[in-house]
């Protein structure tokens, strides 16, 4: 893994697995009377949030104060950002505070790279633009891993709007490095202009995948994309590719419904269906926390750049 | 093995060559047995006691003393594991990190807790397991055994029960593994 977590092709499949494990430990941490453990102290990360951003600053947040590190929030709003400062001046003067992470996320794609060029800080990328969304798509490995053991052959739908969504990126690209089979099920307006290179099949009938499916996996319906004209109305997404209580009753019971919240309940998921023993949507928000433990450790606290320990055999 | 971390690395990698067996198997079962009796003498009985193997050495002593101490007693105390990585006062400073898992499924308040490793040397790995300790809970106090004390301390910090008092040079290394006890150092690897 290199300083920073900017894309899932910064891990591969090995660096995935190994932020995986160490998320087992810090779950077990997280399970403690004192859920806290310093391996941060001294150490301080800001938020560097120009999108707004409920869930994952506050994942993100939990999870730095249970490895004891000092954070700053840096509020985009009030701050002189509005006077017209740069971006590069606003990571410069974090950097000058001697700030040893920053975790972004901003509306174009592209910038946490940018930033990481700026400062000596490591760059955790929290979402940018359409781009990629990385500890999204490692919590939902991880809680697929909790579920089922292992990604390798299982078969994962994920249904919406892929077009804008950074998640979508993030998650195709890691369900196909540990060796899940990923299928898109969208209507063609909300998929890319081009997926070459993108290891997936794609499909229109909702109902075909999820008979198949290991795992459903709905993303956000962005409402403004009605007006957009990308869908002819929300109750024929949701007719089409919506799933409805009747499509979650016929799901096998073992297959897994994930959302990377917020959810719109009635649009992209039936109001009751989250509640199903087979949705796991609380449980990703959870492994939230545990997963970005391990990679603000891996960064800022393990060492890992530093020279390893030489392996030594026994005679 | 924590004892194993701690010795420094020939810049070149190494093998562990060991010069002495200070003890064979027998010997480590015959002290665990001695040590076993002596934590029912402390405590009067096992009734409060838990143990906490320190990760990964101490673990397979940690279970073997509880073992035992069913034999002794007639009822197994219960058994946890520790990995004080997160702990370690020179984290970030070298590339160390968990090795094997944490589990304690079981409350610390009020108990006497036995903590086990295979060697004591500088004690920092105590310390840390001692950090870690609180954060389980607060027990009534804590006792440590060790098989093999190789002296040099670092900090104020001694067992309650150990094996074998064992004189070393610093650079040397103690290896305690399921045939007994061995002493040796590092040497060089021939050159590729």
């Amino acid at each position: 893994m290199s300083n920073h977590l900017i894309s899932i092709d910064d891990l591969g499949a090995e660096g995935l697995t190994e932020l995986l494990d160490l998320s087992d430990y810090f779950l077990e941490v997280s399970g403690r009377r004192i859920p806290k453990v310093p391996v941060l102290r001294g150490k301080t990360i800001a938020w560097l949030f120009w999108e707004d951003s409920t869930r994952t600053r506050l994942s993100f947040e939990t999870a730095a104060k249970r490895l004891s590190a000092d954070t700053l929030n840096f509020n985009v709003s009030s701050s002189s950002v509005k006077k017209g400062e740069s971006l590069r001046d606003t990571v410069e003067t974090i950097g000058a505070m001697g700030i040893d992470g920053i975790v972004v996320r901003h509306a174009s794609a592209g910038v946490p790279r940018q930033i990481s060029q700026w400062t000596d800080a490591a760059i955790v990328n929290a979402g940018d633009g359409w781009h990629e969304h990385p500890t999204q798509a490692l919590l939902d490995c991880y809680t697929i891993r909790q579920e089922r053991g292992s990604l390798a052959g299982l078969r994962i739908a994920l249904v919406g709007d892929i077009k804008h969504s950074r998640v979508a990126r993030s998650n195709v690209k890691a369900f196909a490095a540990l060796g899940a089979e990923v299928t898109l099920v969208a209507p063609p307006t909300l998929l890319p202009p081009t997926l070459d290179g993108w290891p997936v099949k794609v499909t229109q009938d909702m109902d075909e995948a999820c008979a198949h499916a290991d795992v459903v996996y709905l993303l956000r319906m962005q409402l403004e994309r009605q007006e957009e004209s990308l869908i002819p109305s929300l109750r024929e997404y949701t007719s089409r590719f919506g799933l409805t209580s009747a499509r979650a009753r016929a799901l096998n019971p073992r297959t897994l419904v994930m959302h990377p919240g917020p959810m719109n309940r009635g649009v992209e998921i039936a109001g009751d269906v989250p509640d199903l023993a087979n949705a796991v949507v609380t449980n990703q928000v959870a492994n939230g926390v545990v997963t970005r433990m391990a990679v603000l450790y891996q960064l800022l606290g393990s060492g890992a750049g530093l020279v390893p320990e030489l392996e030594v055999e026994r005679v | 093995m924590a004892e194993r971390e701690r010795t420094s690395m020939p810049p070149n990698g190494g093998v562990f060559v060991a010069h002495s067996q200070p003890m064979d198997v027998e010997d480590v079962r015959r002290a665990l047995w001695r040590i076993s009796h002596e934590v029912v003498e402390r405590n009067h009985g096992v009734d409060d006691v838990v143990i906490v193997g320190l990760q990964t050495g101490g673990v397979e002593l940690s279970i073997r003393l509880a073992q035992n101490l069913s034999e002794i007693e007639g009822t197994l105390p219960p058994t946890g594991t520790l990995d004080v990585a997160f702990y370690r006062d020179d984290i970030g400073l070298r590339s160390v990190g968990p090795a094997a898992p944490t589990d304690i499924p079981f409350a610390l308040g009020d108990k006497v807790v036995v903590l086990v490793d295979d060697v004591l040397f500088t004690g920092r790995t105590i310390r840390a397991a001692l950090d870690a300790l609180t954060d389980f809970g607060r027990p009534r106090a804590v006792q440590l055994a060790v098989m093999v004390d190789r002296g040099h301390r670092e900090l104020p910090i001694r067992p309650d029960f150990v094996g074998k008092n064992l004189p070393t040079r610093r650079d040397e290394l103690v290896d305690v593994t399921e045939e007994g006890v061995a002493l040796g150092t590092y040497e060089a690897a021939a050159p590729q």
